[in-house]
């Protein structure tokens, strides 16, 4: 909504009141959820709780607690929704919600484990399996990252619109699956957390090597993932794999200065000028790859990925990367989940530490296996090793394949100037 | 974007020492400030006693040792805030000086916001 629109308030009380909701909306439509079971309607009495502050606060000044008086507002607008009625087909619930309300209208909003546990709630809720991965990641973009929808539909190149009726219709298969009501239980726990992480790792993911556009990067949603992540950690701070992810992407993230030229084009880890990555990323990705490895119970996908990213941080300069022991992560992760696109990073890495005929071999086996047909980056990686091995025309050809099928410019630039230089 | 805030207080300031309330309540904040994924970094800092100035005019570099008594900027602490815009980054300063309000009646403060630069804004002159 616009906010601007609505409101008589001068510019900069605007945007203070502006700003304090996006900094707790998230917390205040998981509190909502809590009392009122439905997404919709949480989103809905915080706006209201939004509303009176951009009437109130340009009068009374912005409150000590602005968090807590958000709430109150939001629970007090819940008490006089349900007492009106408005919605007959659930009045048993709402009898019990009202008076459950009613205790809790002062409520104690620093309460850490009960604005913990409400954020977990609403991350599970919108990770829910009945929900399809786009919407997954709208909806958690919307109501825990605090994005509008026009900054999703920017964010991912799609259609406002489109985002709009993904996220809306996400609301109305959660409402209609009765989703806000589950309690799931320890093992089902686990589950909902490993999506949760699917979706803020994905969010990463298209922020850190965008797939499409002209940009290598999308720093905006690399930042989101990291702050979800760091958040997640604190509400989940048992999981290992919580920090193993947290830790992978703030390892990832520590690399992003370096990871662009003068005029946007990517260089190549190897390549990348280390003291150009951020220290205080590396201290944090590595403090929590320490939490994550000693809260491990057995190999967990993020761990083992954050292990591997821990051993280029460690290097100071790319020679003295630990290639042997990276060889040993991937083998590790392959043998978890087996997949093509991990195997072709442990031929990479095999490559390193032992030479490109023996990286080579794997990706030979991989292109014969044709799992990876259509991915840019096996014939990307097949040309570097044959130039390695001094196979210059092959060499070509590989980076000139890998260049056609790539959807990112900048990238697709890199591949051509490498079969140029072949 | 990265914000980088220091607080000052003034050593003339009437309203006597921190209490102990303060400190836990900074720390409270804090944690729930880390945890957000808001501060990245923060430490504190001893009194001027245990620093110097260096300075440097007419080509000379002087060292004065602490305590500095008549400065009106002690700097008792920083942070460093990664956070959307600058109004994100303000309300942090506000919230941190709301506990001070809170906690130490009479206190007088300020907390400076600086913008830190990117790497890429980082240009050596030439």
């Amino acid at each position: 909504m616009s906010i601007a629109e609505q409101s008589p308030a001068p510019r900069d009380v605007r945007r203070s009141i502006e700003t304090v909701w996006r900094m707790e909306s998230a917390k205040l439509i998981a509190a909502m959820v809590r009392v009122v079971r439905d997404v919709q309607l949480a989103e809905d009495l915080a706006q209201d709780a939004l509303v009176a502050a951009l009437q109130q606060w340009p009068r009374t000044g912005i409150p000590a607690n602005p968090g807590a008086w958000l709430t109150v507002i939001a629970k007090r607008r819940a008490v006089d929704h349900f007492r009106r009625g408005e919605r007959h087909e659930r009045a048993v619930e709402q009898l019990g919600r009202v008076s459950e309300l009613e205790g809790a209208v002062m409520p104690d909003l620093e309460a850490g484990n009960e604005v913990d546990d409400d954020l977990l709630r609403l991350m599970f809720i919108c990770c829910h399996p009945v929900l399809s991965k786009p919407a997954q990641v709208a909806l958690t973009l919307r109501l825990l990252g605090g994005l509008t929808t026009a900054e999703i539909a920017r964010a991912f190149l799609t259609p406002e619109p489109t985002v709009g009726q993904r996220i809306s219709r996400a609301k109305k298969t959660i409402e209609r699956h009765r989703v806000a009501f589950e309690e799931p239980g320890a093992e089902e726990r686990a589950r909902r957390l490993s999506a949760v992480l699917e979706v803020v790792y994905l969010v990463f993911n298209e922020g850190y090597a965008a797939t499409g556009g002209d940009d290598w990067m999308r720093p905006g949603l690399t930042l989101e993932a990291v702050r979800l992540g760091r958040v997640l950690a604190g509400v989940a701070p048992d999981s290992a794999a919580v920090h193993g992810l947290l830790a992978l992407m703030e390892l990832q993230a520590s690399r992003g200065p370096a990871r662009t030229g003068p005029s946007g084009e990517p260089i190549l880890l190897m390549d990348q000028d280390r003291s150009r990555w951020d220290h205080i990323l590396i201290r944090h990705g590595l403090g929590a790859l320490e939490r994550a490895e000693a809260l491990a119970v057995g190999p967990d996908r993020y761990v083992l990925q954050a292990g591997i990213a821990a051993c280029h941080a460690l290097a100071r300069v790319a020679p003295d990367t630990d290639w042997a022991q990276i060889v040993a992560l991937y083998g590790q992760l392959v043998q978890l989940e087996p997949s093509p696109v991990v195997e072709l990073n442990r031929a990479v890495a095999l490559a390193m530490a032992r030479g490109a005929a023996e990286g080579l071999a794997v990706v030979d086996a991989l292109a014969a296996a044709g799992t990876l047909a259509g991915y840019h980056l096996l014939p990307s990686v097949r040309g570097d090793l044959l130039q390695r091995l001094g196979r210059t025309a092959e060499a070509r050809a590989e980076f000139e394949r890998a260049a056609a099928m790539t959807g990112n410019a900048r990238e697709r630039t890199l591949l051509l100037d490498r079969a140029a230089a072949c | 974007m990265r914000y980088l805030m220091f607080v000052k207080t003034d050593e003339s300031m009437p309203a006597g020492p921190p209490p102990p309330a303060l400190y836990q309540a900074i720390g409270e904040l804090g944690e729930q400030q880390a945890k957000d994924g808001s501060m990245i970094l923060t430490g504190g800092l001893h009194g001027s006693a245990e620093g110097a100035l260096v300075n440097l005019a007419d080509g000379r570099i002087d060292v004065i040792d602490g305590p500095f008594a008549e400065s009106k900027e002690l700097i008792g602490g920083f942070a460093m805030f990664d956070v959307r815009d600058k109004d994100e980054a303000l309300e942090h300063a506000r919230r941190f000086l709301q506990v001070h309000a809170d906690h130490w009646p009479g206190c007088v403060a300020t907390v400076e916001v600086r913008r830190v630069m990117e790497d890429n804004e980082f240009v050596m002159p030439s």
